[in-house]
């Protein structure tokens, strides 16, 4: 067996000291046919087009119009442009997190409608003619935080903080359906965000602190 | 300000809780830190919100095999892509060489650590190419065009399998990191095989133990044992665990002038920078090192790494800037993890509970590179904590194929007390005790004692201890023994269990600088080389200075973040170091900036310095009289010149702090100074931990109703920021405790658990909404605010708080491991002992 083709094969390696030559892909497909998949191309994202300079993916790109923080702007996407991407990298919003870019952690929460959802799993031409407000937006144009930024500054909520954009858009949107939580029902409500450094007690806290603050406002 | 540094210890037992923040204007308050508004409204820049004209985009191909050689690599066809703009082989990256920091500490090369892109890789994901071009589409599929032809070498994922009779060996050198002979720090490679009759136990669940390279013992232990009422001995495995950071790492460099700028989030700015030069085999003043947030680290980010590496010198082959993101899957192979430990503990008790002797047998994974030092911690901790008055430690760390570790919050001291607790809960149990009462009797106090007899003779010991207050303290906060009367236990399918755990875990080192510019306007401008790791010590320990300045925190600005915005000399934060060591060095800058002031009073106002005082932005004569705003003293101190405006440095601080006020020089009254502060002991932080769980024998699930982590940290600096520390680094450990594993084939040596939904961390659901937190806040005699560190040591608590609790609901034969999960409880529990292979590894 010159190359590595079957995955019974594969596993005689540890025993023989003789040696196999393979190639990356076929390894890749002897892998998957044994049941795990080692995958190369995870993030698939794109450079700015103002860059000028095309790779393979440069091509197919249109002009929209997106209405972002209350504001329209015009954006020229990709068919499969990711709206965390147009977010990050196209309009400069760089608030929105991703911290998994596939639906598992929700740092890169964002209201679309009022509606929390993770923008690196929604495609930006889906949104055009819908209002996507991210953690930028929340605050008034004369620097006033929103209540629950408010709610987490007096608080001390997080730590690193890298989750904390996709909490507090999770819990503004989520205080929106239910004005008066309980610490359950908020902790339901933020549950599609994980946060690494997890003093999830004092994220409640903020996040509380927060709503009475909105109930009041 | 009070003067704490007098503090004096009577006898620990008189030491009474304190108020937080009595007899302090900024210490022991809450506030809210300088960067919070930048992180509340998305300004707060992480490494991948930096962008630079023109910059590129990187991907890695990663080895998909756990060892073998790069054979050949074409990357015609990937080059010839439009917009590929280059790629990066091993053969291009710098290789092992001596290097001397600019501290004049010579550091040796070491030819088993990790290289950039790896030529022979080690583990399943190591880096061996890397790629950049116009976007990371482009790069991806450069990659699927080049051939890299790999031979496939033996390997091993499992430290117990590596160590049976013909087993395949991790590496050609051999399988166990063996320690060279004192003086020498470093292992070398050895290949070590136990035998047949060794395995033999194995059948009876029982870990076995052949040759261990390393051992220590103090105290009779074989009369301990003899002495004992009760005898157990238990075989026990930690699981390996990601630290997962939530900000997957990247890295943004460019090059201008010869100089490398580099973004990226550490837990070190000033110490990130002697790294990235070892690395990339340059000199340190030609390193500008950019780190302002960083999205978590947990010990996975202390300094410099192969992702810093790769965009340098892709950046300087191409002439461009390049940034590197890694993916979530990357970031498990990459992204470092905390060392598994199997353990064969013999642990004696007195009828009383009392421990009389604990014999420790370990199996320590150092996966691909290097030894680790958690096998040792595990030892250390466990004869403070518990304080056998006779132990032996034996332990062989093997090699594995599998990625490479690092310390993790509580290094061998989180896997110390997974082992040990589960053992102290069963014996409560077999001798009709408390558990509280049990942990009592064994609880260290004052100045106790750890670790084997030092070379002098004398075992090493602590600054201070007080956990026996924090266990009486949270027992009655916990209602401790309201709940263990409240009957029945069980109704209908759910079954209620009570766990108590202690904790411990370093809490600080010493000798670091503190430097601060009494600016013209009369501003306090405090500079912070220590990482912002987010559990804001990094700002919270200036609160030392400025309490010693009388200086409102208005009036203070904190700069850090950037190497070019001339940083002392600054502990990592990391190994709950900070809140210690970075409080000395406030305190000490505060004094020295405090003299300083006085003096420039004096030469300006006549008299002596002493006969001066510093409040509320002034130094002015005591009991009334001339004197001058900080303003006019700055600007008195540029007139003086010399020490007072940073044209002379104090010769005791560091070279790279030397530095940092020669830039200073001029710009108001510069101020530095080193922690000289002595400390009889070594500082550690303790903690007791209280859970309640309730299980479902039904189902298997349970839920945790109850947390409260009661700690003996010394001062509290900054109550909020300390209770996000014991709360979030409890769940660290409950994590290990509720579900987090890794899984690997070991046919193939492939991991099948690399995303956040196979090995997910806790989310809110699965902890209690309100768990509790509280302090003693009785000040360390042995350091001037009094304060330790409390990043490292709920870790084990908080993961054996749960581990006992679920013993005390379900019995002593459901869990050999961790986790425990609903698969782990149903079968157990129904088969009257443990079912899972307590170690397999990676299961
Ligand atoms: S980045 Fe979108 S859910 Fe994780
Ligand atoms: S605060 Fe660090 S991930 Fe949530």
């Amino acid at each position: 067996m010159a190359e590595w083709e079957d995955p019974q094969g594969a596993a005689n390696s540890r025993d023989s000291a003789q040696s196999k030559t393979i190639t990356r892909r076929r390894f890749i497909l002897g892998v998957i046919a044994g049941g795990a998949a080692v995958s190369a191309a995870s993030y698939r994202f794109l450079a700015p087009p103002s860059h000028g300079r095309s790779g393979s993916s440069g091509a197919g790109e249109r002009l929209i119009t997106l209405m972002v923080n209350g504001k329209p702007r015009h954006v020229d996407v990709m068919k499969q442009e990711t709206l965390a991407f147009t977010l990050r990298y196209k309009l400069g919003l760089t608030g929105t997190k991703l911290g998994c870019d596939r639906a598992e952690c929700g740092s890169c929460t964002v209201l679309i409608d009022d509606v929390p959802s993770y923008s690196c799993s929604v495609l930006t031409h889906t949104v055009r003619g819908r209002n996507v407000t991210t953690i930028e937006g929340l605050a008034a144009p004369d620097g006033t935080l929103h209540p629950v930024q408010k709610g987490v500054v007096d608080e001390q909520g997080f730590q690193c903080a890298f989750c904390m954009p996709g909490f507090i858009m999770s819990a503004v949107g989520y205080l929106k359906k239910n004005p008066n939580p309980t610490r359950a029902e908020m902790a339901q409500g933020v549950s599609g965000n994980l946060c690494r450094c997890q003093d999830y007690t004092k994220i409640l806290d903020a996040l509380m602190r927060g709503a009475e603050y909105t109930r009041r406002a | 300000m009070t003067e704490m540094a007098a503090v004096e210890i009577a006898k620990a037992e008189d030491q009474k809780p304190r108020p937080f923040g009595a007899g302090y204007k900024l210490i022991g308050k809450d506030y809210s830190t300088n960067d919070l508004v930048a992180k509340v409204t998305g300004t707060a820049k992480y490494a991948e919100d930096f962008r630079a004209e023109g910059m590129l985009f990187c991907r890695l191909a990663l080895s998909p095999m756990p060892h073998g050689r790069v054979k050949r690599i074409n990357a015609e066809k990937a080059l010839a892509m439009p917009g590929v703009r280059g790629i990066l082989t091993p053969d291009e990256v710098p290789g092992h060489a001596n290097y001397v920091n600019d501290n004049g500490t010579m550091i040796k090369a070491d030819r088993f650590s990790e290289l950039a892109l790896a030529d022979e890789p080690m583990y399943q994901g190591e880096p061996i190419l890397a790629v950049a071009a116009v976007d990371e589409l482009t790069c991806a599929e450069a990659i699927e065009q080049i051939e890299i032809e790999m031979e496939p070498l033996p390997f091993n994922t499992d430290p117990l399998d590596s160590l049976r009779p013909g087993s395949a060996n991790a590496r050609e050198e051999g399988n166990v990191w063996v320690p060279n002979a004192a003086p020498s720090r470093d292992s070398h490679l050895e290949a070590v095989k136990w035998t047949d009759d060794d395995f033999a136990v194995e059948k009876e669940g029982k870990m076995p133990m052949g040759h261990a390279p390393e051992e220590w013992s103090y105290g009779d232990v074989d009369a301990g044992f003899r002495n004992a009422a009760l005898v157990l001995d238990e075989t026990f495995s930690t699981e390996d665990v990601s630290h997962q950071c939530l900000e997957p790492r990247t890295t943004m460099a460019y090059w201008q002038n010869g100089k490398l700028y580099l973004y990226t989030g550490t837990q070190s700015t000033m110490q990130t920078v002697p790294a990235i030069a070892r690395w990339m085999h340059m000199p340190e003043d030609k390193v500008v090192f950019v780190s302002e947030y960083t999205g978590g680290g947990f010990g996975s980010k202390i300094t410099g790494a192969q992702t810093l590496v790769i965009p340098a010198l892709l950046s300087k082959k191409l002439n461009a800037p390049v940034m590197m993101r890694i993916s979530r899957e990357e970031e498990h192979f990459i992204g470092r993890a905390r060392p598994g430990i199997r353990a064969r503990t013999k642990v004696g008790f007195a009828r009383d509970g009392r421990i009389t002797a604990l014999d420790m047998f370990l199996v320590s994974d150092a996966g691909s590179y290097g030894s680790n030092g958690d096998g040792g911690a595990c030892a250390q901790i466990t004869s403070l904590l518990y304080q056998p008055p006779a132990m032996r430690w034996r332990n062989i760390t093997v090699a594995t194929n599998t990625l490479p570790r690092s310390a993790q919050s509580a290094p061998g001291g989180m896997q110390a007390i997974a082992i040990v607790e589960p053992i102290l809960s069963k014996a409560a149990r077999k001798l009709g005790l408390d558990q509280v009462a049990l942990r009592r009797v064994n609880c260290p106090e004052g100045k106790a004692e750890f670790g084997p007899p030092r070379p002098d003779g004398k075992r090493g010991y602590v600054t201070s201890c007080f956990l026996k207050q924090a266990l009486d303290e949270g027992a009655r906060q916990f209602n401790w023994d309201a709940r263990v009367a409240r009957q029945p236990k069980r109704v209908g399918s759910k079954v209620r269990g009570l766990g108590v755990a202690l904790s411990t875990y370093h809490g600080g080192t010493s000798g670091f600088d503190g430097l601060l510019v009494v600016t013209p306007e009369g501003r306090v401008q405090i500079y912070s080389g220590i990482g912002n790791l987010g559990t804001e010590a990094f700002i919270d320990v200036h609160r030392a200075a400025a309490e010693v300045l009388d200086v409102p925190w208005e009036a203070v600005d904190i700069i850090w973040g950037d190497t070019s915005k001339n940083l002392p000399y600054s502990c990592h934060s990391g190994g709950s170091q900070t809140i210690h060591a970075m409080t000395r060095a406030g305190h000490a800058v505060g004094l020295e900036c405090v003299q300083r002031l006085k003096e420039v009073a004096a030469k300006s106002l006549g008299g002596e310095a002493a006969d001066y005082e510093v409040a509320n932005l002034r130094v002015a004569r005591k009991g009334g009289g001339a004197g001058m705003s900080f303003a006019q003293a700055a600007q008195a101190a540029i007139k003086l010149g010399g020490i007072y405006d940073g044209h002379d440095v104090n010769p005791q601080v560091n070279g790279y702090t030397k530095h940092s006020v020669a830039q200073l020089a001029g710009t108001g009254l510069v101020a530095s100074a080193r922690d000289t502060f002595p400390h009889d002991g070594d500082s550690f932080s303790f903690l007791a931990c209280f859970a309640e769980v309730e299980t479902d024998v039904e189902t298997g699930k349970y839920t945790i109703t109850d947390y409260l982590g009661y700690a003996d940290v010394g001062t509290v600096i900054h109550p909020a920021a300390l209770g996000g520390q014991i709360l979030g680094r409890s769940t660290l450990g409950i994590a290990h405790a509720i579900g987090q594993k890794w899984v690997i084939d070991p046919q193939y040596g492939v991991t099948v658990a690399e995303r956040f939904y196979q090995n997910k961390p806790p989310t809110i659901l699965d902890v209690p909404v309100d768990m509790k937190w509280n302090a003693l806040n009785i000040p360390d005699p042995e350091t001037p605010v009094g304060a330790r560190g409390c990043g490292e040591p709920p870790v084990g608590g908080g993961c054996s708080a749960i581990l006992n609790a679920l013993s005390d609901a379900l019995g002593d034969n459901i869990y050999q491991r961790v986790p425990v999960n609903c698969d782990t409880i149903l079968t157990s529990f129904e088969a009257g002992r443990p079912m899972q292979n307590p170690l397999l590894a990676h299961i």
